[in-house]
């Protein structure tokens, strides 16, 4: 019998064009690259000034969503770009995938969407494969048991013109997240809680593979907010094994295998969970029955604390460099050690963004504004992370929802997420978001940002200071 | 790729930990297409005052900072988002390498790609340089890529860990892009004897 592996292990043997040696990495094999505006245009132009081509544009997809402005549609159904450097970066994307032959979902296109979102829900991303993309939250993906992560631009070129990468082999760490949820506690706030626990640091060097009672009861779209965030405890990847939960969602999206071959790729995905008595570089743990709803009040998603608890005091710090970065925090945020942060007053609601943009997180953040309004002085965004969010949350009418509160509807794409595009957060300003980062002017130069879930987001919108989503529920 | 063998230069300490890539180059100077002038947004939010004018406080502001080549920093360095422009605007600063107790692994990836060295040392080491760097803003390293030590401004040489490939590469100026395709044959036998599972075009 051969030796038990884990679920990452498998995936990467099965995508080892050459296996790594001391001098040299492992050529890796890469199933499906996703590209966006950003971190692509360069990559382009390396193949170009060496007279390459894309190796398989069959295996590329391109998306516009960083740079995109999420204004409504004008009168004639366009949506307006007018910062002419996102015009330029997102022409530029245009002619790269047309000489390339690499097919587009562009501005406007019914399928267009953040990368993150589009991947899953048009069936591309599948369990036991390879994916990259210039961006960190390519993690994702993991939640379908694929070995997914951000890459740099200079790998971006190397996967256009190889379809490879050189990669030495990460270790592995096992998240144990046993218990059941509580009500008003979601998957948002296991990862948060996950970070504090273990900072932005702990995961570096591993592939996190998310396991224990509380993950098998996830959608999928709550696993891959888990997986998304990987990244933020410095995991390049997080991983969830394929189950019953994955295939269903699969099945009968767009470029899912269909029929007999849907039926054999359900018989291969059932072979890569981790097999009994395979091993971990490392374990971490988590109980969610013990856990409340998540905020942050610092300036990295490890600097999180439950909803109901105060603000840290740097004296009760471990050492002397873990004390300067919360006063360095606080001084940023503008927050008082030892102070509550529930009944802070907020000024932006951001609801949106790869980690928490889809379907099932509008319907939850629509169930606190149904027969509310937005709380005055609050401007709310909700950005659905794609044009099929968008649509199918409006053949359930909760945009109306949404705008009859007060909250503005928009087009799809990272908004307010990066502060990269129109949508900002302004200097000085709270905003309580349901995005990924809460860095030092993430959201816009000077912008106070507090990471939580939909629900908290929603809470907080309609009562315009920090809110404990359970004190709204039935 | 300009081959790497001795970085010799002065040294600016920015003592802060996480430094995100946010921090390294905020996401509005991302509408680029090309790799140019990025320099300019490099710490923006810390080096410039709300009014624009250079933040006489911020490390690479002070006078005895100018022309520094390598930048010490608190550990897990350059984590957050993969964008390869913070190495660039690093690179483009003026930067050789970056000297850490740790680096996010995509930071560190990308930073070897494109010959900017990360140097990886003990947390205690990295407190000494702080402290040497206090009582001498001037403070000069010498880094040894071939073999593999940093001589503090005391004498004293300490390791530091690097993969062979990537050692290799620096030393030699070989871009890894050029190993990969000499690779087409063996990707070609593995692309006809494994399934392929999806294909965007349809």
């Amino acid at each position: 019998m051969s030796k038990p592996r884990t679920l990452f292990e498998k995936v990467w043997d099965a995508h080892l064009v050459r296996p790594e040696t001391p001098e040299t990495p492992a050529v890796l094999y890469i199933d499906l690259h996703l590209i966006h505006e950003v971190t692509s245009p360069q990559a382009f132009t390396e193949l170009r000034q060496r007279g390459l081509r894309v190796r398989r544009p069959d295996k590329t997809l391109g998306t516009m969503d960083h740079s995109t402005p999420t204004t409504p549609r004008n009168h004639l159904g366009i949506i307006p770009v007018i910062d002419p450097m996102a015009i330029s970066q997102l022409e530029q994307l245009r002619k790269n995938c047309a000489e390339f032959g690499i097919p587009l979902f562009e501005l406007g296109d019914e399928n267009q969407g953040i990368v993150h979102v589009i991947g899953p829900e048009q069936g591309l991303t599948q369990p036991g494969m390879t994916i990259v993309c210039g961006d960190s939250h390519t993690s994702t993906h993991g939640a379908f048991g694929a070995l997914a992560f951000g890459i740099g631009t200079s790998e971006v070129g190397h996967v256009l013109a190889t379809q490879c990468l050189l990669q030495r082999k990460p270790k592995t760490c096992a998240v144990r997240i046993d218990g059941r949820l509580g009500p008003g506690v979601t998957a948002k706030d296991i990862i948060l809680a996950l970070i504090a626990k273990y900072g932005v640091g702990g995961g570096t060097g591993y592939v996190f593979e998310y396991m224990g009672e509380a993950i098998r009861s996830l959608s999928m779209e709550e696993r891959m907010t888990i997986c998304n965030m990987s990244i933020e405890g410095g995991a390049r990847a997080g991983m969830v094994a394929p189950d019953d939960t994955t295939f269903e969602y699969i099945a009968g999206r767009p470029f899912a295998p269909k029929g007999a071959d849907f039926e054999a790729a359900v018989a291969r995905w059932r072979t890569l969970p981790t097999d009994e008595g395979a091993v971990f570089d490392h374990e971490l743990t988590l109980s969610a029955s013990e856990l409340k709803p998540m905020i942050t009040y610092g300036t990295n998603p490890g600097m999180g604390i439950p909803i109901d608890a105060p603000v840290p005091r740097p004296e009760d710090m471990p050492d002397a460099r873990s004390r300067a970065a919360l006063d360095k925090a606080l001084a940023y945020m503008g927050l008082e050690p030892g102070k509550p942060l529930l009944g802070h007053p907020v000024d932006v609601v951001f609801i949106g963004s790869c980690t928490n943009s889809r379907l099932s997180d509008l319907r939850q953040a629509a169930q606190f504004f149904r027969g509310r309004k937005v709380a005055p002085g609050v401007r709310v965004m909700v950005v659905p992370g794609s044009q099929q969010v968008k649509r199918a949350a409006e053949a359930e009418g909760l945009d109306r929802i949404f705008k009859e509160a007060g909250a503005e509807w928009r087009e799809a794409g990272c908004s307010a997420c990066l502060g990269m595009n129109d949508d900002k957060v302004p200097p000085g300003k709270y905003a309580v978001s349901t995005s990924n980062r809460n860095f030092e002017g993430r959201q816009g130069p000077g912008a106070r940002t507090m990471l939580a879930s939909p629900l908290t987001a929603a809470a907080t919108a309609v009562t315009g200071v920090v809110t404990d989503p359970r004190t709204l529920m039935n | 790729m300009e081959p790497i063998s001795t970085i010799t230069g002065k040294a600016v300490v920015l003592p802060v930990e996480n430094i995100d890539t946010d921090q390294i180059i905020p996401a509005r100077f991302l509408k680029v297409t090309d790799k140019s002038g990025l320099a300019a947004g490099l710490f923006e939010a810390w080096r410039y005052l709300p009014d624009g004018a250079p933040n006489p406080d911020f490390p690479l502001n002070r006078p005895e900072a100018a022309g520094a080549t390598i930048l010490i920093s608190g550990r897990n360095f350059g984590c957050g988002s993969s964008r390869e422009h913070a190495p660039w605007a690093l690179q483009d600063y003026g930067f050789r390498a970056v000297i850490a107790p740790s680096f996010a692994d995509i930071f560190r990836s990308n930073a070897l790609k494109i010959g900017l060295l990360p140097v990886t040392i003990e947390q205690a080491i990295y407190d000494e340089l702080v402290a040497m760097y206090a009582n001498d803003p001037q403070m000069a390293l010498s880094i040894d890529l071939a073999a593999q030590t940093v001589t503090l401004p005391d004498g004293r040489q300490v390791n530091f860990p690097i993969d062979a490939f990537s050692k290799y590469c620096l030393l030699h100026g070989v871009d890894q892009l050029g190993f990969l395709l000499n690779q087409a044959e063996a990707i070609t036998a593995y692309e006809a004897s494994h399934p392929q599972p999806v294909k965007t075009t349809g």
